[in-house]
């Protein structure tokens, strides 16, 4: 994390992101991080295909509101949309490798992703900018709907209606859930050994309810190590 | 969530659930929807704070709104405490996650194709794949007990599976249902 007094000017270098490769990978994690902080960008990600970038973190803010807002049922198409096809602060490309990044770091992906291209453009300053315009809106919208669950809770029409839009939901979960099912038969470990995988996470998860940790601490290092031994062949 | 149903949570209380969700937050690989499960198992389970039906409601208030789905856990937070439950366990979710974010996104980046990153990418995605379909089970237990609901449930996952409709208007859609049928 780039603490407050790092070296990142955004009035000096409001264009400049720090280019992805830039860190030398044989960095401790530290100095890379420094480096990446201080990095005045001798080249842009941005400079090469993409026409604009944005001027402040007060402009993230208002963008990333905007595409929050618009994102009913989940907010990464439209935050693809906005970022690579109206603002072009983004490539295609760049974003999918932000979004690669955001999928391994823990924590809602679309806000680690916008967390990351804040701090990209101003450092953290810019990170919490955008990181706020995902959240604050709709998070006073979400806030509107349950003080009104709470206060029509007891009314039987309302109570059903909810449960009806309940199963809706559980139903658009795990519809989520079986359409990343084809994607295991490419995965590292093996189609076989990936299905396992995943159907003894749902087993021991959701029928036996162990905790996640432990379920994280032992099956997590289990396809880790095994995905490492695939990798080396 | 109702007042009736509000539970008094004591100051121990809520450092458990502070507790807890600093934690859920470092787990929640693939997405704060993964982590709906321990929070089921927590809330619900355990403490007997909210009922099934209010856990499953507070999921599909937030789905029903605009923006990150992670705002589940502050309809959740609300519906256990008000303003203070919301604000324990959003600081909770969001803190220990976004601190790391922002301390390992250039340092991630440049290791993206590395091979411990790549093997921690694809040693998890089946578990993220078993956490995914562990919460839309655990948050259909109050459709197990109700032919109609289950029917909902199951229309709208062949529906999401075959069409690329909105999730909004399926969510309308199970509120006219719940609303007539219920």
């Amino acid at each position: 994390m780039a603490p407050p007094d790092t070296p990142i000017d955004p009035a000096a270098e409001p264009a400049k992101m720090p280019a992805p490769d830039e860190a030398p990978s044989v960095m401790s994690r530290a100095s890379a991080v420094d480096a990446g902080a201080q990095a005045g960008a001798p080249h842009s990600i941005l400079d090469d295909e993409s026409p604009r970038s944005p001027r402040s973190p007060g402009e993230i803010f208002r963008v990333f509101t905007r595409l929050a807002l618009q994102g009913f049922g989940g907010v990464l198409p439209i935050a693809q949309r906005e970022l690579v096809e109206r603002e072009r602060w983004l490539t295609r490309e760049q974003f999918l490798e932000l979004l690669a990044v955001a999928q391994v770091l823990p924590g809602p992906n679309v806000v680690n992703l916008a967390l990351m291209f804040g701090d990209r453009a101003f450092g953290w300053r810019g990170g919490l900018a955008a990181m706020g315009g995902m959240i604050v809106a709709p998070w006073c919208v979400v806030m509107a709907l349950a003080i009104a669950y709470a206060h029509y809770a007891q009314h039987p029409v309302v109570a059903a209606a909810l449960r009806g839009m309940g199963a809706v939901a559980a139903g658009l979960i795990l519809s989520t859930g079986l359409k990343l099912l084809p994607a295991l038969r490419r995965n590292v470990l093996g189609a076989p050994a990936a299905f396992a995988l995943a159907a003894l996470m749902f087993v021991c998860i959701a029928l036996l309810r162990v905790p996640l940790i432990w379920m994280l601490a032992g099956l997590g290092s289990l396809g880790f190590a095994a995905a490492w031994r695939r990798l080396k062949a | 969530m109702t007042p009736v149903a509000t539970p008094v949570l004591s100051s121990s209380d809520w450092c458990a659930v502070f507790g807890q969700f600093l934690l859920l937050s470092l787990l929640s690989i693939g997405g704060a929807i993964g982590t709906a499960p321990d929070m089921h198992r927590f809330l619900v389970e355990q403490h007997h704070w909210m009922s099934n039906e209010q856990f499953s409601a507070s999921v599909a208030i937030a789905q029903a709104a605009p923006g990150p789905n992670l705002l589940f856990v502050a309809v959740l937070g609300w519906g256990i405490g008000g303003v203070l439950g919301m604000g324990v366990m959003m600081a909770g979710i969001l803190i220990p996650s976004t601190t790391l974010t922002l301390a390992a996104a250039r340092w991630g980046e440049a290791r993206r194709t590395t091979r411990g990153v790549q093997a921690f990418v694809g040693g998890m995605a089946p578990l993220t794949v078993g956490l995914v379909t562990s919460t839309g089970f655990i948050l259909g237990k109050p459709a197990y007990g109700d032919p109609w609901l289950l029917a909902t449930m199951a229309a709208t996952v062949l529906v999401c599976l075959r069409t690329k409709i909105s999730p909004l208007w399926l969510i309308a859609a199970g509120g006219v249902v719940g609303a007539f049928l219920g």
